[in-house]
């Protein structure tokens, strides 16, 4: 069942280039099926898989001399972010409603990223994983270069460059794997089988981690994500956000942990407290949460810091995964759905509601525009995503910073300590944002009275309430009930540290 | 020399040559009065023709190679490395002849065909030869018919200055692969590949080892001159940019397969040799190595000179390969002309393709490898040029700028570029990907110790460089708006080449073991 | 107990009348006078329905998020039973006083009602996941309430409101965080019982080395703002002062109580030890409230501001309750000062509750009659205009003086009775507290209501009917407690009784 969601969303994009254009309307509703389609099924194939271990859904021979299988699968934590997927995917039709150049391409290059996301998340051979990982880079580029606004071109390119060079190192990765294992076979679970040395499984590690973490956001090779995010057009920018750096934290998960266990052994010597890999990436981790969320705190472009705090709650998911034991892994793992979830929403209000109808994003301007009378939905919503965001109980971050703390401090007490800095920045970043770009209390020159007068701002359209609806209540659902998630989540990631030799 | 079974294994040289006579028959004698359009049609479905025949005239090498008379030297091969190159040559030169259909560039396009027809013969001689002899007539057959298509616009300056530039370089070229290969006949006494390399092992043996050094740089500049490895590339840009389009298509995808097959070739001997030095087993291709036997003569010494020696061919390849990947790669990054773009990343895939060759040591994978990742590229080439072709037609030029707005005036030609640009940068799903990965994965199969390690991954890193400049020129197809939008008009039957090109990419690169398990049904079940 | 999900349904309510709120614009307020009306009800249901022995009751639990140690746990005694009656009447006196929100009424309402959820969501939950929840979820309707309908300065009262209210949350978390990852447990019953074994010092010495003390100043860091107490009060008389009156009843009638109520709830049964550890300087800051809320008071001249400080200062005797009650002491005596301490603290939370919202509401009334005049040296001789207003306002005022006969002295003596014995000088020093208190409060009553008629106020309207209505029930809550004490003693007494004998210092 889960299968489907790929098919479809490929399927609906080659529909999509070939439509004619100038039927945009029908475009739209035709990339809205397909994503709902694939939420739909997401959502039975979630339901459907609960209380299950990992279930082979396709396995077919696809390159049998190099041992290459089609092998689609679906453990609990596939489950739970192809249903991050299928949010995104409706949320990102809804909130490009409004796209009217170039329609039919637009929704095409967004179901092919989809579609791609789908198979990076229910794949389980390695090869598979990363065809699928680069089959979501090229359509990302695209909607970034055509659609995007501020520098687009430049910040397309930064991205793609940035993706290739990760994606470079994974199939470094990858191809090395797969000549020392000499299994001739690139399953996932065949490879976590073959006993790679320790010694290979030392370089490798890192490697991959970072090839993957790049997409992650892995401080410092975040680079590429603000300036991406505040490119893109709302949609991409929910998916980059949303699902894309989900596919690199996952590809750290799966394949890095997954696969090079043993890489995060220590080294067996220490410089300066730091003895493992995993000491390593952990403070890289902590950096960028503690840097992402400062750095947000400074920007004067309302995208800007939306774009930052996702490399600073990424870093969450990284350090989750440095914890290495149940509560953390679980911990990133909601992390990654949660902040794909809130990050969709930020992004959704900051570039859809706000931007198109402002067409600014400075906080200068937009503190003289009263936005909180004359956009009080957009503000509210921003209330609501805001509090998502700084990890206020009863939403979804609250639980999974929680556990990821929690993982933290099992593994090192001062990981916790200075990603709680973090957490306070965020606080403050978010609510500073809020303010000034919804309740800034600059008086209105003349001139700006004179517009608001003569200009109302388009009314909000029914996509953005059912999007804002959507995303706003999932996130607001898990935080109320985590275990919707946690029971999937839970049993998946002890299979994965029992089978990944720790 | 049995005649017989000259005629039986030579039957589809023979049959391109006919096909080249044919066509300047036709065109010469019944079509001088026909439009133009007209004899450029007949021209080329002639010339396609005759690589039909060709392909079905091969079904006769099935029987055996071609051997001297009263011994067991083979002077062409068949079967095995040699049919899929000469298959790919066939077709692959049958789709540059079809892209003709729409050139205008020359009025004799009966002489074309035949040439390209001539040209494509020398290669499958080439794919095909044992036997430094004839290795040389083939290489000369297929460079001299390269000069002329290089030449054939004969409006165009650029034209002429890239044939003169291309001869000149190619003659000298020659001049030291035929220095190298009367040095190997004078240490070995044969000019038949095994004698040659065993020769050339007694002789290094003896001391001829500094002769033997001289001789194999002469060979490599003369091979690294064919398939433009760094430094010997200087024609390639100024060939690609001048040479009309079909003609550099050609020169970029058949003469490539050409002169990877007979590096194949070479290696294949050589790693022959040392199995049976080894006492192993000789690696069993298409070829009959019965000789091999006749090898182990020697102690553990000599096994270690002869590595030694091997090691050193390696050496040059692997200095070759990766001058021609980062060379390649960061001077395509300083283009502003298609061409010269295609032409720059041509010498970087060169460089990934020797670098396969460089550690093949891996049973039929190495050579599969390479040959996937030549037939492949050759295809893609092809189609690039096409585009490229039309688009320099309905412009005038091959600039970046030619491409803007390319997918509001022919959606279907810029969807085509995105596909061949992204399969060359080596995207998955599509077939340079794979070919990337068949690659890869040979090469570390070998050893997966430091060396071939950092080669593959300093391979991957210049092709995720690679990237930035295809991205250039699609960026400007897609995301640049476009200063002229009147609709680019492309002929249906080059369209229809085109998009089947695409297709292929797409459908070789979702389906890989299509073109893998083809390539090894040709090689017997070990 | 389990049965009918009463404190549930106390939660929910407001939440759906804050969702009909939202969209019924100009009724938004009738919908809100009915929820809170119904909320009342069912919060007195709640109080008359408690156990008898004093003990946790109406308890409802459910898994909800076990792995984390998230439960489903809600359940009251008489102490939460009282905050909750209080936050019904006082949101309901809010929600009466705000007659005059104009602008976006259905917003307003719809916050006032998210607090009130806020509230009772906080008093009733048993589980710190759930606790916490809605004590941040209580931040932010105060927030927005303050920044949208606040007067001039509005937008920096809000902000630092909220820091400073955040930054306390935060110390709160990270020590129950650390709770957490020693014990598995976020279960406030189950801590207790660990706590009063001494085993949750054990446990987290164990974990996390010798932090317990640090997790107590930061929990009590996470209170004292709230409630406030100095050197932590600086945000509350700008946001009192800025934050419209009604608003400024809830912030004072009910949310300054989270921060005591949470002393008594959480931060007593888990760090007593810890407590009584840095017993002499929380009784002096206690005091330092006590006398600083005062004195500051004196100095003050709006009205708003006079009342802010003059809270600080009435929240300062609960503190010094509190505090004095982890004096080690044995023997009878001691465990009945004991009880008349927190006695007085618990009653003094209620009554400082309706009288603190009772005098803002007057300040609102009189600030309407003269179009936003509300510093002491605007009035004078207003009792020949109003009598009226002037009367109900001075009994008021002169339960917060504590005038016997009146609630607010019931309160303070109990306090004072409890602490002498506890911490003499503490008290003793307090009582200077009392005085100035006195001195502030006769201010008032000489500049505003008395002397010779201003000009512009000759023509101040008196209360009409709907407000004279209005107004009745509270005072007579006023004379009631005042009167008749034993009416609240004597259901609390049991569960004071019960919480001492858990309580171990």
């Amino acid at each position: 069942m889960l299968a489907w969601t790929i098919y479809i969303s490929f399927a609906g994009a080659a529909l999509l280039a070939l439509m004619p254009k100038g039927r945009n309307d029908l475009s739209r509703w035709l990339a809205l099926a397909v994503a709902v389609a694939g939420l739909a099924l997401a959502v039975a194939g979630f339901a459907a898989g609960m209380g299950h271990a990992r279930q082979v859904i396709v396995d077919l021979p696809w390159v049998p001399s190099m041992g290459i299988h089609f092998l689609l699968a679906a453990d609990g934590i596939s489950r739970v972010l192809v249903l991050l997927t299928g949010l995104a995917a409706v949320a990102g039709v809804l909130f490009s409603w409004n796209v009217e150049l170039r329609t039919n391409e637009f929704f095409a290059f967004f179901l092919a990223l989809i579609g791609g996301v789908y198979g990076v998340f229910l794949s389980f051979d390695l090869f598979l994983l990363f065809v699928f990982y680069e089959i979501a880079i090229v359509p990302k580029y695209f909607l970034i270069a055509i659609w995007g606004s501020t520098r687009r071109e430049y910040a397309a390119m930064k991205l793609a460059i940035y993706s290739f060079a990760g994606s470079a190192m994974v199939l470094i990765g990858l191809l090395a794997a797969y000549a020392t294992a000499g299994s001739h076979s690139t399953g996932l679970v065949e490879l976590g089988h073959a006993g790679l040395p320790a010694s290979f499984q030392m370089w490798a590690f890192p490697l991959v981690f970072v090839g993957f973490g790049i997409l992650a956001g892995l401080w410092p090779f975040h680079t590429w994500a603000p300036t991406g995010h505040v490119a893109a057009p709302t949609a991409a920018s929910m998916l980059l956000a949303g699902v894309v750096m989900k596919l690199g934290a996952y590809g750290c998960l799966r394949v890095a942990i997954g696969l090079f266990p043993h890489g995060l052994d220590p080294w067996g010597f220490s410089l300066a407290g730091i003895g493992s890999w995993r000491d390593v990436f952990a403070i890289l981790a902590v950096v960028g949460i503690v840097y992402g969320a400062l750095v947000a705190l400074a920007q004067t472009d309302f995208k800007f810091v939306i774009g930052y705090s996702s490399v600073s709650h990424m870093g969450f998911v990284l350090l989750g995964l440095m914890t290495l034991n149940q509560i953390g892994l679980t911990g990133a793992v909601m992390q990654m759905f949660s902040h794909g979830v809130i990050a969709g929403l930020l992004f959704a209000i900051v570039g859809r509601i706000v931007y198109d109808r402002t067409h600014t994003r400075r906080f200068a301007e937009l503190e003289a525009m009263h936005l909180s009378k004359r956009l009080p939905f957009a503000a509210w919503a921003f209330v609501i995503a805001g509090m998502a965001s700084m990890g206020l109980p009863g939403f979804s971050g609250f639980v999974a910073e929680l556990q990821v703390l929690v993982g933290a401090w099992i593994a090192k007490p001062w990981w916790t300590a200075a990603a709680g800095v973090g957490i306070v920045v965020g606080v403050a970043y978010t609510w500073r944002a809020l303010q000034k770009a919804f309740f800034g209390d600059v008086l209105p020159s003349a001139h700006v009275l004179e517009q608001e007068h003569g200009h109302k701002f388009a009314a909000i359209t029914w996509p953005e309430v059912t999007g804002v609806a959507l995303l706003g209540g999932v996130s607001l659902a898990v935080g109320l009930y985590p275990r919707i998630l946690l029971d999937a989540i839970e049993p998946a990631v002890k299979t994965l540290l029992a089978g990944g030799g720790r | 020399m049995n005649y017989a079974d000259l005629f039986r294994v030579t039957l589809p040289e023979t049959a391109l040559e006919l096909a080249a006579l044919v066509v300047l028959v036709v065109d010469l004698g019944f079509l001088r009065k026909a439009a133009l359009k007209v004899r450029v049609a007949v021209a080329a479905l002639l010339g396609v023709a005759g690589c039909c025949v060709s392909l079905w005239a091969m079904q006769g090498q099935w029987q055996g190679p071609l051997r001297l008379e009263g011994s067991r030297d083979v002077l062409l091969a068949t079967g095995g490395n040699a049919a899929i190159a000469q298959i790919g040559i066939l077709v692959l030169t049958g789709l540059t002849l079809l892209l003709l259909i729409d050139s205008t560039f020359t009025q004799n396009s009966g002489e074309y065909v035949s040439v390209v027809l001539m040209a494509a013969s020398g290669g499958m001689l080439i794919a095909a030869a044992q036997d430094l002899l004839v290795i040389f007539v083939g290489l000369e057959l297929l460079s001299l018919g390269l000069y002329i298509l290089t030449a054939f616009a004969k409006q165009s300056g650029k034209s002429a200055e890239a044939a003169l530039k291309y001869y000149l370089f190619g003659g000298m070229s020659a001049a030291f692969l035929l220095f190298g290969f009367s040095y190997l006949y004078g240490l070995s006494g044969s000019t038949y590949l095994p004698r040659v390399v065993y020769g050339v092992d007694m002789a290094a043996a003896h001391g001829g080892a500094p002769l033997l050094a001289i001789a194999l740089v002469m060979i490599a500049a003369g091979l690294g001159f064919k398939v433009a490895a760094v430094p010997f590339h200087l024609w390639a840009p100024d060939t690609y940019e001048g040479a009309p389009a079909p003609a550099a298509a050609f020169i970029a995808s058949v003469s490539k397969v050409a002169s990877f097959a007979l590096l194949i070739s070479i290696s294949y001997t050589a790693l022959n040799y040392i199995r049976s030095l080894m006492q192993e087993s000789p690696v069993t291709g298409g070829h009959s190595y019965n000789t091999a036997a006749a090898f182990s003569v020697s102690g553990p010494e000599h096994v270690a000179l002869t590595l030694s020696l091997f090691g050193g061919w390696t050496s040059i390849l692997i200095v070759l390969a990766v001058a021609s990947m980062i060379f390649g790669n960061l001077a395509a990054l300083a283009q502003i002309g298609v061409r010269r773009l295609v032409a720059y990343s041509a010498v970087a895939h060169a460089g990934y393709i020797l670098l396969g060759l460089a550690f093949f040591f891996w049973g039929n994978h190495s050579a599969q490898a390479v040959l996937y990742y030549i037939l492949t590229y050759g295809l893609t080439t092809i189609g690039a040029f096409g585009v490229v072709d039309v688009v320099q037609r309905a412009t005038g030029s091959d600039r970046f700028d030619a491409f803007l707005g390319l997918h509001k005036r022919n959606p279907v030609l810029a969807a085509v570029l995105l596909v061949l640009f992204l399969s060359l940068a080596g995207i998955p799903p599509l077939v340079g990907f794979w070919a990337k990965f068949n690659l890869f994965a040979a090469v570390l199969g070998v050893s997966a110790g430091p060396v071939p390690f950092a080669l593959v991954a300093l391979a991957v890193a210049l092709s995720a460089v690679s990237l930035y400049y295809y991205l250039q020129v699609l960026k400007r197809a897609y995301v640049m708006p476009g200063v002229d939008e009147t609709p680019i008009k492309v002929h249906p039957v080059t369209m229809a080449v085109l998009v089947l090109i695409a297709a292929a990419v797409v459908v070789l690169g979702c389906f890989p073991a299509l073109l893998q398990g083809w390539i090894a049904g040709f090689y017997p079940v070990l | 107990m389990s049965g009918f999900p009463i404190l549930t349904l106390l939660t929910v309510l407001p939440v759906v009348g804050a969702a009909v709120a939202l969209w019924s614009g100009r009724h938004a307020r009738n919908v809100a006078l009915i929820t809170t009306l119904a909320s009342l009800t069912l919060a007195l249901v709640v109080w008359i329905r408690l156990p008898v022995d004093g003990s946790i009751g109406l308890v409802e639990q459910a898994a909800w998020a076990p792995s984390l140690g998230i439960e489903y746990h809600l359940g009251v005694d008489a102490l939460g039973a009282l905050m909750l009656v209080l936050s019904a009447i006082v949101t309901l006196m809010s929600v009466d006083a705000a007659h005059r929100v104009h602008h976006q009424p259905g917003l307003y309402f719809c916050l006032v009602l998210v607090l009130e959820a806020g509230l009772f969501g906080t008093f009733t939950a048993l589980n710190f996941y759930h606790w916490f929840l809605f004590w941040e979820l209580s931040l932010v309707p105060a927030f927005f309430l303050i920044k949208l309908w606040g007067g001039a300065k509005r937008g920096p009262a809000a902000t630092q409101f909220f820091v400073y209210t955040m930054a306390g949350s935060v110390a709160l978390l990270v020590s129950f965080l650390a709770v957490f990852l020693s014990t598995g447990s976020m279960d406030f019953v189950h801590l207790s019982l660990l706590a009063s074994t001494g085993e949750l010092e054990q446990m987290v010495t164990a974990h996390l080395g010798p932090v317990m003390l640090w997790l107590a100043v930061g929990v009590l860091a996470g209170f004292a703002v709230k409630v406030p107490m100095v050197p932590f009060h600086t945000w509350l008389p700008n946001a009192y002062a800025e934050a419209p009156s009604p608003v400024t009843m809830l912030l004072t009638g009910a949310m300054s109580k989270m921060g005591v109520y949470g002393l008594l709830r959480i931060a007593i049964p888990l760090f007593g030890p810890q407590i009584a550890q840095m017993r002499t300087p929380l009784l002096a800051l206690a005091v330092a409230t006590v006398v600083m809320g005062a004195w500051a008071a004196v100095a003050q001249k709006d009205l708003k501001r006079v009342f802010a400080y003059m809270s600080v200062n009435h929240l300062g005797y609960c503190l010094l309750g509190i505090f004095a009650l982890a004096t080690p002491a044995a023997g009878a005596a001691a465990e009945a000062s004991q009880a008349a301490a927190l006695n007085g603290v618990i009653l003094q939370m209620f009554n400082h509750g309706v009288t603190a919202a009772a005098l803002f509401w007057f300040v609102a009334m009189i600030q309407t009659r003269t179009g936003g005049h509300r510093g002491i040296d605007d009035f004078g001789g207003l009792r020949k205009p109003a009598p009226v207003l002037v009367g109900l306002m001075g009994i008021a005022l002169f339960s917060s003086l504590g005038l016997p006969g009146l609630n607010g002295f019931v309160g303070e003596f109990l306090i004072f009775r409890g602490v002498f014995p506890l911490a003499w000088v503490a008290a003793t020093v307090s009582i200077l507290g009392l005085l100035v208190t006195a001195a502030v409060i006769l201010t008032v009553i000489q500049k505003v209501f008395t002397g010779p008629v201003r000009e512009h106020l000759a023509t101040f309207p008196d209360l009409h009917h709907g407000e004279r209505l209005a107004l009745a029930p509270v005072i007579g809550v006023i004379f009631l407690l005042g009167l008749v004490p034993q009416l609240v003693v004597d259901s609390l007494n049991p569960t004071v009784m019960n919480l001492l004998a858990h309580w171990r210092f």
